[in-house]
């Protein structure tokens, strides 16, 4: 690297590294902002645009107004104020993309490494990483919703059933990718010299995959984890799109751009606004994942 | 390639059962079921008349059994008596939806070719734009070009097409007037006028498939020509003094087609997925909207058959995806 000076350059963290090469990428950068501005505006944005409550004639005046300086986004049908809408659903809609991510990372990171490192479970754990595979998911989601909505919903009451059955099930069916490149890395992992080092001092197989495994596919791990959070807004504005997903009391940005289908001849603003936030997360969630993948790898990293 | 041919048929049908289990439990045990809608004023031992006559009160096991049997060997058997006037199904129990107690082979027979016709020439089309884009993006690596090609990818992944759908209803219905923002499905193609109807009303649906697809296949035919690139075959070729012409489409495109054939053919049962919601949204009467009606109608045997035959279409390309590039690839060998 440096063949002029003999000098040994600062040591650098291992973050300063990333972060040196996460920032080279522009498509990552730009989705980092673009990222933080929408979480910003669902996260800080009631704080300053208050929810104001109005009476029922005040309401009816108001409905299917277009934007001005008191609503900024239009007002619905029911003379609602489209941006407190927008914050609420965005807040429910990042919440799912990121719950779920976070079962399907737990699942499939658990199922590869189970897989990767004890041969014998191998061949039925991948058998059954397959069969999930070829489940034909949107039909299947579709059907859960559908039959498990209502009970659900009685137990939990209609928020929260639903927000736990949508999250739930886009968990549980979208573990497989994370799973297959977990088995990977740990096949590879295991026949390294300080696996075998530790294993031969009899370290238990749990502290070995904790403590020598885990860390080193961290990288691949939070790769998938990014581009899983994309799938499941998407996954889940799909569902909302069709009308199974959440309540309309209850809104995500898909279920606001199903509610403003009606209306799309007269308002189509009330399409455009959740639809373009959906894909500006999504493009931005997998740019940040593009860039990471990039940063992470330490092939191309100081290159 | 026929001894692996046949080991992989011989293992798709252990998962094709074992999905189809999945499928059957997942609605038969789901809480609100059929029996349960039985009205209150019906007495109770008329009740358990209707739910003996149903076969409801068979164990799981029957049950399953027995929906197996009308699904690999009614349904079939009244398949071939249709083509050939045989008898072989005689009076079996068909499957039935409950919406219009019709056979439900009989309404998915009626559906698919409206799902083939937007679908197909939206894959088509898809694979149609992709290709060149792939391959000049790959040829002018990191050119204008290639950025450009690289951003439109990533939009094309990002934008659901639910979103990318509205949109073009927006734009080319609502406000410029060109296609009508519903399809018609007892359109009837007879003459010139209604062709051109026909294919103002597919241009949407069509086109937004195509977009989506596009960005993905142009991604992979883009990588795959540049992973082959740079193989020695190409600089011999070159030095050969064959023409870039030759050597681009003739060398490099054939070896780089055979991952994008196993690609394509893997999109192929997502594509039917996936045209869920373009078919919903812009009124396509094909087998997705078949699914989202039988849903809202609690329609469970048309829900059940369509989420198997949507498992099957998986499994199946699967199969011929593998096959594939085994017979294109002639450095792939299963024995």
């Amino acid at each position: 690297m440096n063949e002029q000076s003999t000098a040994i350059p600062k040591a650098q963290s291992q973050f300063g590294a990333v972060w040196q090469q996460f920032r080279v990428h522009r498509g990552a950068v730009f989705g980092l902002i673009v990222l933080g501005l929408l979480a910003g505006f669902v996260i800080f944005g009631p704080l300053f645009w208050p929810e104001v409550k109005l009476k029922v004639v005040e309401a009816l005046k108001v409905k299917n107004q277009g934007p001005s300086l008191r609503f900024p986004f239009g007002t619905d049908q029911l003379g609602r104020d489209m941006m407190v809408r927008m914050m609420a659903a965005g807040k429910v809609s990042l919440a799912v993309g990121f719950v779920a991510m976070i079962i399907a990372i737990f699942v499939g990171t658990g199922i590869g490494i189970l897989a990767g490192y004890f041969k014998r479970l191998d061949g039925p754990l991948m058998r059954l990483t397959d069969l999930f595979l070829s489940l034909p998911l949107i039909p299947l989601l579709l059907v859960l919703v559908m039959l498990f909505r209502d009970t659900i919903a009685s137990g939990l009451g209609p928020e929260l059933g639903a927000f736990l059955l949508i999250v739930f099930a886009i968990g549980i069916t979208s573990w497989m990718q994370a799973a297959r490149i977990v088995r990977g890395e740990v096949l590879a992992l295991k026949e390294r010299e300080y696996v075998l080092a530790a294993k031969s001092i009899g370290v238990p197989a749990r502290r070995v995959i904790l403590r020598h495994i885990l860390p080193n596919i961290i990288s691949p791990v939070m790769v998938a984890a990014t581009l899983g959070v994309a799938e499941a807004i998407i996954t889940e504005s799909v569902l909302s799109f069709l009308g199974l997903g959440f309540p309309p009391d209850f809104p995500t940005w898909g279920r606001l751009l199903f509610d403003g289908l009606q209306y799309i001849q007269l308002y189509p603003e009330r399409v455009i606004w959740p639809g373009l936030a959906i894909s500006l997360t999504v493009l931005s969630v997998n740019y940040i994942g593009d860039g990471l993948r990039d940063a992470l790898d330490p092939r191309i990293r100081g290159r | 390639m026929l001894t692996f041919t046949l080991r992989r048929l011989l293992l798709a049908l252990p998962t094709l059962l074992f999905i189809s289990l999945i499928i059957f439990l997942l609605v038969d045990l789901a809480p609100g079921s059929p029996m349960s809608e039985i009205p209150l004023t019906v007495p109770p031992e008329v009740r358990q008349k209707m739910i003996e006559a149903l076969g409801a009160d068979q164990p799981v096991f029957v049950r399953y059994i027995l929906w197996l049997r009308q699904f690999f060997w009614v349904e079939p058997a009244n398949l071939i008596d249709g083509c050939f006037g045989s008898n072989l199904a005689g009076d079996e129990q068909r499957i039935l939806s409950w919406q219009s107690r019709a056979p439900v082979f009989t309404v998915i027979g009626q559906r698919i070719p409206q799902t083939l016709t937007v679908i197909g020439t939206a894959y088509l089309l898809g694979i149609a734009i992709a290709m060149p884009i792939g391959i000049y993006s790959a040829y002018r690596q990191y050119s204008f070009f290639d950025q450009m090609g690289t951003l439109v990818a990533m939009i094309g992944f990002s934008v659901p097409t639910f979103f990318s759908g509205t949109l073009f209803i927006i734009i080319f219905a609502v406000w410029l007037h060109w296609f009508p923002t519903k399809y018609d499905t007892t359109l009837l193609v007879t003459d010139w006028p209604s062709f051109v109807l026909q294919l103002k009303q597919m241009a949407m649906p069509v086109m937004v498939l195509a977009l989506a697809n596009a960005a993905a296949i142009s991604r992979y035919m883009r990588s795959s020509m540049l992973e082959n690139m740079g193989q020695d075959y190409v600089r011999t070729a070159r030095a050969k003094g064959m023409t870039e012409r030759v050597v681009v489409l003739k060398h490099v495109l054939r070896n780089s087609l055979i991952p994008v054939v196993t690609v394509i053919a893997l999109g192929i049962p997502s594509i039917f997925g996936g045209a869920i919601i373009t078919e919903n949204l812009f009124g396509v009467n094909g087998i997705g909207a078949a699914l989202i009606g039988a849903i809202h109608a609690n329609d469970l045997p048309m829900v059940q058959t369509l989420a198997f035959i949507f498992a099957v279409l998986i499994v199946v390309f699967n199969l011929i995806a593998d096959v594939l590039y085994g017979l294109l690839d002639p450095r792939i060998r299963y024995e």
